[in-house]
């Protein structure tokens, strides 16, 4: 392992808790509670986040594939690979918080609403992504059928975005935009989003470290095989 | 402080996944760091032998 990455990992993963701490702080502390939903709006403090590094996942899917599909180079299929991979933790994270989140604010758990609907969609797009690479007989055409899978499915990321405003949904609309959270509440939101933001990057860091192990097993393995051959 | 109880489950959920994932990504980077030691060394001592 390289251990110039290794140790700017370990800084960027220590950046990242000290935002955490930060953020933390913020959301129990220092952000007021809301008048109509009380102490539970709270969640939305890292659930907004958690959902816009999942699009951002999914975006590094989309154009890794293509950079894969253009040029051909195994490089591009770790980056899309890792992202994806990390991409669905924080898809799963945001269906659960919102799930937790909807139960005493609507009475419910789950409602097949348009938002609701088109963010399980996403997941299980990129949960098929993940399980076509795994069930392709060979590596490229994996990478090959995988890109293809990556750019198509990230239509669904607009989809998820913009249905608060296509179609009528229990969802709330976005506050950031409406001016609805205040300074305090926006503060808290950029340093959460900040926080987490750095989280993935080292999230796929790694993954990406593993991919490039995994490569280098496979190139031995080669060697030693012709060797003994 | 009505519906604490959710807002603590969020939190714990959040990191429980976070602190696993960290935990499975460095458990899986050891144990592939020691094949590729173990298939450097066949290779070499195969070499030499």
């Amino acid at each position: 392992m390289n251990r110039k990455v290794v140790l700017r990992n370990n800084i960027l993963l220590g950046l990242s808790l000290a935002l955490m701490v930060a953020a933390l702080y913020m959301v129990f502390i220092y952000v007021p509670t809301e008048k109509n939903m009380g102490v539970v709006q709270r969640i939305f403090y890292f659930h907004v986040p958690i959902a816009w590094v999942a699009f951002l996942a999914f975006f590094i899917v989309f154009v890794s594939s293509i950079m894969y599909l253009w040029k051909r180079d195994m490089k591009w299929d770790r980056y899309a690979h890792a992202s994806a991979e990390v991409g669905i933790i924080f898809t799963t994270l945001v269906l659960i918080t919102g799930s937790i989140w909807a139960k005493p604010v609507w009475g419910i758990w789950w409602t097949w609403d348009a938002r609701l609907t088109a963010s399980l969609v996403l997941w299980l797009i990129y949960v098929a992504y993940l399980l076509l690479r795994n069930y392709a007989s060979e590596q490229a055409q994996g990478a090959r059928i995988a890109a293809v899978l990556g750019i198509i499915g990230f239509i669904d990321v607009p989809i998820v975005a913009l249905a608060i405003n296509i179609w009528r949904t229990q969802h709330p609309p976005a506050l950031i935009f409406e001016g609805g959270l205040g300074m305090p509440g926006l503060f808290t939101l950029l340093v959460s989003i900040a926080a987490f933001t750095l989280l993935f990057v080292v999230l796929v860091s790694y993954g990406i470290i593993l991919k490039n192990q995994q490569e280098e097993i496979s190139h031995l393995k080669d060697v030693h095989s012709e060797e003994g051959g | 402080m009505e519906n604490l109880g959710y807002l603590f489950a969020v939190y714990s959920i959040i990191w429980v996944f976070f602190f696993s994932y960290l935990f499975y990504l460095y458990r899986k980077q050891q144990r592939l760091q020691r094949e590729i030691d173990a298939l450097k060394k066949d290779i070499i001592t195969g070499k030499s032998g």
